[in-house]
């Protein structure tokens, strides 16, 4: 019975692969038929045979020219017909003299191994007349015998001439292989700078997505909800104070004197305001009036830092603008004013969020002492209101990015029904919760930034290109986006699972002594994931190689984009070029990677 | 003086770590902790800096309630209460010198430490504690390259780094052989007898408690079952403080 009944699910499982591959087959449309046709053949081996020779070399190339007299028409007495110089090609013509359409022997000597070219007749008109082609053998020799043309008999000496085709220097790159080492060169750098600023940001990303660090970040609700409140505030102050120092750094930047007296003025403010602002040490706790002074000078500081380095910018995109002058420095020309332009366009925002983050992180530690100060019911009633503001603020804040992807127009759907459902979520999350009970706060940022991480990975960074070709146009720079968005979601990923794997006792030993967050993770988290931060992202470098050289498919630059092109014009020898390209590159990266890996770890 | 009132611990697992446990530590007294091992001497030593949150009961230090201190106050308690652990828990891939400087991380100014800046005393103070635990010379080293012995050693001058009025020690002397051992408690008896700071050690060896200990503690189970002096531990209360199966040796 046992066996009966192992034998039918034997047969089963056979008959399900059967199915599951079958289908297969019918889906990917495995079939030999069409290969089989001749002309399908033909044409593979035509191709096969167009990347075998992959067009990258090219000779200049000379005439070589070889004259010979004959006399048409022979004089009684015969000819007598100089000799030829033998240092270099030539050529006898037996007999020295034939009638017309008469045969001649024409051999040649010293002419290049294996080359052919045609026989010419020039008669006194110069108007040359083909009369048969020649091959060279190996050893530069050749015979041939052709025909004179029937013409009337002259004289004077007519001209045999061989004309043949040298390569003159060793091989050039031809055209499409200078085309092809320069957008190779171009996916290099597009991958390196990929794996940089994705490097960049995914370091942050991944202390805030690591379980380990983050599970012990818990606050009341009075905290969440007035850090929410004030996130938005700060960004706006952020935002104008930006704006003010960039007003004021433009009043400085009128003149060179006043540049430069701005130069010197700034930074040193900058350097003292911090010098009053952040003590070196904390010995005791400061009193309010110093914590105010501290506050001012912190703000000064942070103005008079704005300022300066709105002013370095302008004077490295100013710089940059002289050196770009110079022919052969124009490439660093324009990459000083890049960066001069990007400092000052992304410093604003980074203010901003910087703001954000300072009246977040105060309000935190406000409610913080609310919740373990006020007396119950004052704080039962603050956390009621709070929450309700909050729950508003974040339900308006999704409803505007649908309104502004989907515009609907409709005030009372997009802001008042969301609000009101807002402060009721609010209402009820502070009714449910303990008055002095704390959210977890840092596994909901965890597992958000975990899910965004997945979603933005999961897309090809193929897809991104296409993306990101419509903000930015077709080029390098769509592709740099991308790859270097698919790098953050990636490395973000790898990176957090090695602070989840670091070793616990350090950290506490760290946090026993006092330290900050951020301290901890300075002092006890770095150190510890260096190796693997680098083993990765050699990784990832790696990577973005191989993407990038597919990423011009889409638009995205590099040398994709040759290789699509070429493909599309049937340019097979031009593709193979491309490809070649391709496997070394990636080859060498492969290899260059895990030397260095080896090295580092 | 330390007190620690009705302190009970549950971790999230359901495991009653500690259990009703009160008593006092005046300042200067070298305290040992004794109990097999899961008697709840870590979670101890850890509900004093709050490392591990207890349950309920207070801890109070001259009059200051800890446990109910804020996050801003904890870092002020906690850079005043040394901590030396078993395993040293020195950062593996950073130098003596970092290491030993982390102690300082409660009093420099978080900004500044950003930028891995210290003050120059602090510096000094470094090179100092390092001398006076005898490895003065090995700054420069990576923390992995010292022996177990070497590793407590910076582990001591990281918590003097504090300028603690309490030292929590962990079983410091455990991973160790014998002759280790005490040269880490003569460090530990040095800093207590000349400087007063108090100590709280968890012992595993009752030898080690007689040589060092003014009084001891034992827990069982979570529970205080002996508080008295070293030398009052006798064959009956032992068989208390271990169990019935329990042997003397040593
Ligand atoms: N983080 C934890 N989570 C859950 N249970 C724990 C944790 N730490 C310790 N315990 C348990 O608490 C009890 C006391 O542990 P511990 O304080 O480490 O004892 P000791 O240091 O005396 O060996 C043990 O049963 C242990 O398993
Ligand atoms: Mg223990």
């Amino acid at each position: 019975m046992k066996n009966v009944n192992k034998s039918i699910i034997t047969a089963l499982i056979v008959l399900i692969v059967l199915i599951v591959y079958a289908y297969g087959f019918e889906v990917t449309q495995v079939n030999l038929e069409t290969a089989r046709q001749p002309r399908r053949q033909e044409s593979f081996v035509r191709i096969l045979r167009a990347l075998a020779h992959p067009d990258i070399f090219t000779y200049e190339q000379s005439e070589v020219v070889v004259d010979a007299p004959i006399v048409v028409g022979c004089p009684t007495g015969g000819v007598s017909l100089p000799e030829p110089d033998k240092t270099g090609p030539y050529m006898l013509v037996t007999p020295g003299c034939a009638e017309p359409k008469a045969e001649i022997t024409v051999e040649g000597f010293n002419f290049a191994p294996n080359v052919s070219g045609p026989i010419n007749f020039i008669p006194p008109s110069n108007v040359t007349i083909q009369l048969g082609n020649f091959q060279s053998d190996s050893a530069g020799h050749f015979k041939s015998t052709v025909t004179l043309p029937n013409r009337q008999p002259v004289p004077e000496s007519q001209t045999i001439r061989s004309i043949t085709r040298a390569n003159v220097g060793g091989p050039k790159l031809s055209r499409n292989g200078r085309d092809t080492w320069g957008k190779i060169v171009e996916t290099v750098f597009l991958a390196l700078l990929a794996t940089t600023f994705g490097t960049l940001f995914a370091i942050p990303v991944s202390f805030l997505a690591a379980k380990n660090l983050m599970k012990d970040v818990v606050s009341p609700l009075a905290s969440v909800a007035l850090s929410l409140i004030a996130w938005p505030i700060g960004i706006g102050i952020g935002w104008l104070t930006a704006r003010g120092a960039h007003w004021i750094s433009e009043r400085f930047g009128q003149t060179t004197v006043l540049l430069i007296a701005g130069l010197i003025i700034a930074p040193l403010l900058t350097y003292f305001a911090m010098r009053i602002g952040l003590p070196p040490t904390d010995t005791r706790t400061p009193t309010p009036r110093q914590r105010l002074g501290r506050f001012g000078a912190l703000v000064v500081a942070a103005i008079a830092g704005i300022v300066a380095a709105l002013l370095v910018s302008q004077v490295i995109s100013e710089f940059g603008e002289i050196v770009a002058k110079v022919p052969a420095l124009e490439f660093m020309g324009n990459f000083f004013v890049t960066v001069g332009d990007m400092v000052s366009t992304f410093l604003g925002l980074v203010v901003a969020l910087a703001a954000g983050a300072v009246l977040g992180g105060w309000a935190e530690r406000l409610g913080h002492r609310m919740t373990d100060s006020l007396p119950v019911p004052a704080l039962k009633t603050f956390n009621l209101i709070l929450a309700a503001l909050a729950g508003a603020l974040i339900f308006l804040t999704v409803a505007a990015v649908i309104e502004w992807l989907y515009d609907f127009n409709n005030p009372l759907y997009v802001f008042v029904i969301p609000g009101i459902l807002g402060a009721l979520a609010g209402l009820l999350l502070a009714a449910r919760l303990p008055h002095k009970g704390s959210l977890p706060v840092g596994l909901t940022i965890y597992n958000a930034l975990r899910g965004l991480m997945n979603i933005l990975r999961s897309i090809e960074a193929f897809i991104w290109a296409i993306i990101f070709v419509v903000l930015v146009s077709t080029g390098p720079f769509a592709g740099t986006l991308a790859l270097t968005l698919h790098t953050v979601a990636a490395l973000g990923k790898l990176y957090s699972e090695q602070v989840e794997s670091i070793m616990p006792g350090p950290l506490e030993a760290i946090k026993a002594t006092g330290a900050t967050r951020i301290q901890t993770i300075i002092y006890g988290v770095i150190p510890q994931i260096i190796p693997p931060y680098i083993s990765f992202t050699m990784y990832r470098w790696d990577i973005n190689v191989r993407m990038s050289t597919i990423i011009g498919f889409a638009g995205g630059g590099g040398i994709g984009f040759l290789l699509q092109q070429n493909i599309n014009l049937l340019n097979y020898r031009a593709a193979s070029t491309q490809m070649i390209a391709i496997t070394v590159v990636v080859w060498l990266m492969d290899y260059l990677s895990s030397v260095l890996r080896e090295k580092f770890v | 003086m330390l007190q620690i009132q009705n302190l009970f611990k549950i971790y999230d697992g359901g495991v009653q770590a500690l259990y009703d446990v009160s008593f006092d530590i005046p300042k200067g007294q070298f305290l040992a902790v004794i109990g097999l091992s899961g008697s709840g001497k870590s979670t101890l030593l850890r509900c004093i800096n709050r490392l591990v949150e207890p349950t309920s009961g207070k801890i109070l230090w001259d009059d200051m309630d800890i446990t109910a201190a804020s996050q801003e106050e904890l870092r002020r308690i906690r850079r005043r209460i040394g901590m030396v652990f078993q395993h040293f828990n020195l950062v593996h891939r950073s130098s003596v010198l970092t290491n030993v400087l982390a102690g300082r991380q409660g009093y420099v100014n978080p900004a500044w430490s950003l930028i891995n800046r210290f003050p120059k005393e602090d510096l000094q103070k470094a090179h100092a504690q390092l001398e006076r635990v005898g490895i003065g010379d090995k700054f420069r080293h990576r923390a992995d390259e010292l022996s177990g012995g070497q590793q407590q050693r910076v582990g001591i001058a990281r918590a003097m780094m504090q300028e603690p009025e309490l030292i929590l020690a962990d079983e410091p002397v455990a991973s160790l052989d014998p002759v280790l051992a005490h040269s880490i408690m003569q460090h530990l008896e040095k800093i207590n007898q000349d400087l007063g700071v108090t100590v709280i050690c968890s012992l595993h060896f009752l030898d080690l408690v007689h040589r060092y200990a003014d009084r001891v503690v034992a827990l069982n189970e979570g529970r205080l079952v002996y508080d008295g002096l070293p030398q009052d531990i006798d064959d009956a209360r032992f068989k208390e403080i271990y169990g019935k199966e329990a042997e003397r040796v040593g």
